[in-house]
């Protein structure tokens, strides 16, 4: 009770503990005044009218200590990812969850940003299954089963939003191990849990749980909402997941879909198998069948399961009858890009282009001038290592977080005896 | 970026970017009754056309070689506009002259390279793919009213297997920005990449039986704007394709065995995969040991 009026004074709850010391008595949007000075930021253009300010320089620099830090930890060699993950999603639906320091509740901004964070994730792992837990009234609840259908997960969160009572990290945990121990060799177990509250109300030993969470291989990560705990931290180092704290609702949305891509995978967690899969053809147009989830008669658009003949409505599924994986080559290609990195861009300044006398002066895959507008010098711009192209910034970015393919080098053909002169 | 999203400036205003194949080795081999020639007179009044049914209508012209890819033509740039020279009107006579000048680049880039000895030669349409996405995305930033991007597909050249991985990124990208890859193919058999680019973004794929009347093909499907789409019967792709092609043999299979490390495609048990070498049913670690102890002991 203490802790949530002394955070609605200050207005902001989200605050490292080192700057609660230094300014007691002021809140945070007056300490951005007093100490940040954000009006020197703004500036005026010729007619005397406020300019826009230029996000774009700092957006940049952000992006690109991003994309060093994800390089430098996949490092020379490459880092396997785990590609078919079974992750289970634990939301804390405790009093705490509708404190009103995330507008307009906790618990409203955790279910927009996960709705959001299921379908990322099912954009770029495939091939891999969600399920949701609850945790409310002090007891864990299994809210959908491990499966493959955004909506269907969606759909159920939806519905269910209400908090109440304790939250129990041990029962949650517990509730988890059960669900994920079942799972296939070849997958990698992983949790995010999103913690609201600042205790947890456990039945038991939570040291005896956490062990035996690390003996099954489980991931287990957490984001926490108000402030760092203990026991979240040691769970979080003991299973080597990470552990975030969310600052505000723009922070809280970064470090969730920084879930959404593979993580690198530890060798000795995942065994690697051969799963047998099926590649089903599309029903011929007007066909007629019952479908195997809906349990109606359908005409035409489905897919028929290679081994029993079954129709399906959607892939990725699992056939009803005889449990075959069904998939379609393009959702296995969707994670061909964690495979087949493409390397960040060298930062060229604005000197080092002058000096190269590049004959056009343009980016090269989207013919927008790289000088400043209005003047005659040289922007910041990138340039690829391997087809040494400039890009501009935006380009950049584009390239490495949706295209995940080079212009430039896709743009040249290197015949087998340049390849293998440049690697030797 | 964290700017306002930009709206489309009205229903039928479109971006068209023409992506043409103008790969020699495919146009020199081809048995059908269309030339190079032929074919991009055909391309040329289609373009005509696209330019007077609104005035707000942007095209850009990407050419698809065989050693490079490069812009051709850029609407929103009057500057580079040539005045026409006798009956050609300016559009179409500056558009040629920079056609042949890419032609001669993309010969001299291959006169460069020895022993090309390829039966089936491709032309590099992942590159025009990612150079016509990145100029829409600029186009998306560009201010806070946009016309509608399509990107529009000449091929005729068969597909290249070793640039799979890169068209499908394009075409996941392109799924995601909103962009169709519509498709008009004039080569002999039709190709898998470009039907499963245009099913999946939700665009149209079109291999014409009569070649002669191209740009009818040309006027009747293509030409219109997305929003008028769904009051036209366009045609739809007899079957789309979706089986994979096993990593061993290329043949296409119903069902196989996919590596759960790298997803790579095999038609029978292996007992160790040739993509990533991780050994199956070991765990990963034990794997590793059994190596470094076989290797110390040979």
């Amino acid at each position: 009770m203490n802790n949530s009026e002394k955070k609605r004074m200050n207005g902001e709850a989200e605050e490292e503990n080192e700057e609660d010391v230094e300014d007691e008595g002021r809140d945070a949007w007056e300490r951005t005044y007093t100490d940040e000075r954000s009006w020197e930021a703004l500036e005026e253009d010729e007619s005397g009218l406020l300019q826009p300010i230029d996000n774009k320089a700092i957006y940049h620099s952000q992006y690109r200590r991003r994309l060093q830090s994800l390089s430098a930890t996949s490092a020379a060699s490459r880092i396997q990812k785990g590609l078919i993950r079974f992750l289970c999603v634990v939301v804390d639906l405790s009093k705490a969850a509708g404190e009103m320091d995330f507008k307009p509740s906790r618990m409203a901004v955790i279910a927009k940003h996960v709705e959001a964070f299921i379908r990322e994730f099912f954009d770029q792992n495939p091939l891999s299954q969600i399920g949701l837990v609850i945790i409310k009234d002090g007891v864990a609840q299994s809210l959908t089963e491990l499966g493959g259908s955004p909506e269907a997960h969606i759909k159920a969160l939806m519905v269910k939003l209400g908090c109440a009572g304790d939250s129990s990290l041990q029962n949650a945990l517990e509730l988890v191990h059960d669900t994920l121990h079942k799972i296939p060799s070849y997958g990698h177990r992983e949790v995010l849990i999103l913690y609201s509250a600042l205790s947890t109300c456990d039945p038991g030993d939570i040291m005896e749980t956490i062990q035996k969470c690390k003996k099954a291989k489980l991931r287990c990560s957490v984001i926490g909402l108000s402030a760092e705990m203990f026991v979240c931290k040691h769970l979080c180092q003991e299973t080597g997941g990470s552990y975030m704290v969310a600052l505000d609702e723009g922070h809280f949305k970064e470090l969730l879909l920084e879930h959404a891509p593979p993580p690198p995978a530890l060798a000795e967690f995942a065994i690697a198998n051969l799963i047998k899969m099926g590649f089903p053809q599309r029903a011929a147009e007007g066909s007629i069948a019952i479908c195997s989830c809906h349990r109606e008669a359908k005409v035409g658009e489905g897919y028929i399961c290679p081994r029993c003949k079954a129709r399906v409505c959607e892939l990725p599924t699992e056939c009803r009858f005889c449990g075959l994986t069904l998939v379609s080559s393009p959702h296995l290609a969707r994670s061909y890009h964690h495979l087949f990195p493409i390397e960040p861009f060298t930062e060229i300044s604005a000197r080092q282009f002058e000096l190269s006398r590049v004959a056009s002066k343009t980016c090269f895959s989207c013919r927008e001038s790289l000088l400043t507008p209005g003047t005659n010098k040289a922007g910041p711009c990138a340039a690829c290592t391997k087809c040494k192209q400039y890009f501009c910034l935006d380009c950049d970015i584009y390239i490495h977080e949706s295209l995940h393919n080079c212009p430039g080098c896709e743009s040249r053909r290197i015949t087998p005896a340049a390849a293998s002169a440049t690697k030797s | 970026m964290a700017t306002l999203p930009s709206k489309p400036i009205a229903d039928d205003v479109s971006l068209l970017v023409v992506l043409i194949d103008t790969n020699p080795f495919f146009w020199s081999t081809s048995s059908s009754s269309l030339n190079f020639h032929q074919f991009v007179s055909h391309v040329l009044v289609f373009l005509d056309l696209i330019v007077r049914l609104s005035q707000l209508n942007q095209i850009v012209v990407i050419a698809t070689g065989h050693n490079t890819c490069d812009y051709i033509y850029d609407s929103s740039l009057d500057t580079d506009q040539v005045t026409g020279e006798g009956e050609l009107p300016a559009l179409y006579s500056f558009v040629l002259q920079r056609l042949e000048e890419f032609v001669d680049k993309d010969e001299k880039l291959g006169a460069k390279q020895e022993g090309l000895s390829e039966k089936r030669a491709s032309s590099l349409l992942s590159g025009s793919l990612s150079m016509a996405l990145c100029y829409i995305q600029r186009v998306f930033r560009s201010g806070p009213l946009h016309p509608q991007p399509r990107i529009l597909c000449l091929q005729g050249s068969p597909d290249g297997s070793e640039q799979y991985v890169s068209i499908m990124n394009a075409i996941f990208s392109a799924q995601r920005s909103m962009v169709p890859i519509d498709c008009c193919y004039v080569g002999s058999h039709n190709s898998a990449f470009l039907q499963q680019a245009s099913y999946i973004t939700g665009g149209v794929y079109v291999k014409p039986q009569h070649l002669e009347g191209l740009y009818q093909y040309l006027a009747t499907v293509f030409a219109v704007d997305l929003h008028s789409r769904s009051f036209l019967q366009l045609p739809r792709p007899a079957g789309v394709d979706f089986r994979a092609s096993c990593f061993c043999h290329k043949t296409t299979i119903d069902m196989g065995y996919v590596c759960s490390v790298c997803l790579s495609i095999f038609c029978k048990h292996h007992d160790k995969c040739s993509t990533c070498g991780s050994v199956f049913g070991k765990a990963q670690l034990d794997a590793a040991s059994d190596r470094k102890r076989k290797a110390s002991e040979s």
